[in-house]
């Protein structure tokens, strides 16, 4: 079982197809769960604290945008463990409150840095290009061995 | 807000299911969680489910839950558990924040139930090596609807 970044990760789609071939998606709901069922000082209001923007600095440079390291912050360390990735282009909604330009290049940037297996795909816009892509994601998730 | 939050539910995990079928609806696959339910908690939504629970238990409902419909039920984590005061739009107001991910990937996911259910047929598809057609209203398109609405 290979460990996927997914993105965008909250993917329902990846997510889904990545579990359903036997590999482990890494999204973004990993790096959220381990921040609230971790107590600490800030027993956080708010998922995500001033901290992780520093925390961000290992992956993003000071003078990017705090919510560009903030985001670095939860995806970072799942880009770090990944074992191959899976990117959609430029899908609409990761646009906003889980992304931004400048993150999906940094990400992208960074898993290619990797040099780990990458599918890059778009989402489909018919039915054709739905079964393309499932057959495309199935035959990268066999390619990675397994028990896909 | 100024609460502090213990961690909640520590050591669970959270999952999604999504059910998007012509055979189910988050009501059948709740009585079908629920049937094989044991430790887990089962919130029913508009959608589908959530299931808290340990990571063993969570994964033994959702392979009972997903045989119903294999193609058209879909599964993904959640941070938070259900109810969390943060995410939970019964403390926050309007669409929960991650809401609209969900909406646009529902939109279109009967594409890739149909690629779920093609899998294994052999044949080839027509659109595997067909060229992308640029975007936009063909003319012959827009002549078609000018003369539906004539």
């Amino acid at each position: 079982m290979a460990k996927v970044f997914i993105y965008p990760a909250t993917s329902l789609i990846l997510s889904d197809l990545v579990a359903r071939f036997g590999h482990k998606p890494l999204g973004t709901a990993l790096s959220i769960r381990e921040r609230i069922q971790t107590a600490g000082l800030d027993s956080p209001p708010l998922q995500m604290t001033p901290d992780d923007a520093k925390k961000g600095l290992k992956w993003a440079a000071v003078e990017v945008p705090s919510g560009v390291r903030g985001r670095m912050s939860l995806f970072g360390p799942l880009i770090d463990q990944a074992e191959a990735a899976i990117i959609v282009n430029n899908p609409d909604f990761a646009f906003g409150c889980m992304g931004c330009a400048r993150t999906d290049e940094l990400v992208e940037f960074l898993v290619k840095q990797k040099n780990i297996p990458i599918l890059e795909l778009s989402y489909p816009a018919d039915e054709d290009e739905g079964i393309i892509f499932v057959r495309k994601v199935r035959d990268f998730l066999t390619s990675l061995g397994g028990n896909s | 807000m100024n609460w502090v939050i213990p961690p909640l539910y520590a050591g669970t995990i959270t999952k999604y299911v999504f059910v998007e079928s012509y055979k189910a609806t988050p009501d059948d696959i709740a009585a079908r969680a629920y049937e094989v339910s044991g430790e887990v908690m089962i919130k029913e939504t508009c959608f589908g489910l959530q299931i808290t629970g340990k990571e063993e238990e969570v994964e033994r409902v959702i392979a009972h839950i997903r045989e119903f419909d294999p193609a058209h039920i879909y599964v993904k984590d959640r941070g938070f558990p259900p109810g969390d005061p943060r995410r939970c739009r019964a403390n926050l107001g309007g669409a929960r924040p991650g809401y609209f991910g969900h909406e646009y990937e529902m939109g279109f996911i009967r594409r890739i139930a149909v690629g779920l259910e093609r899998l294994e047929e052999s044949v080839p598809v027509a659109g595997d090596e067909r060229k992308k057609v640029p975007e936009g209203l063909p003319v012959k398109r827009l002549m078609e609807l000018i003369e539906q609405e004539a």
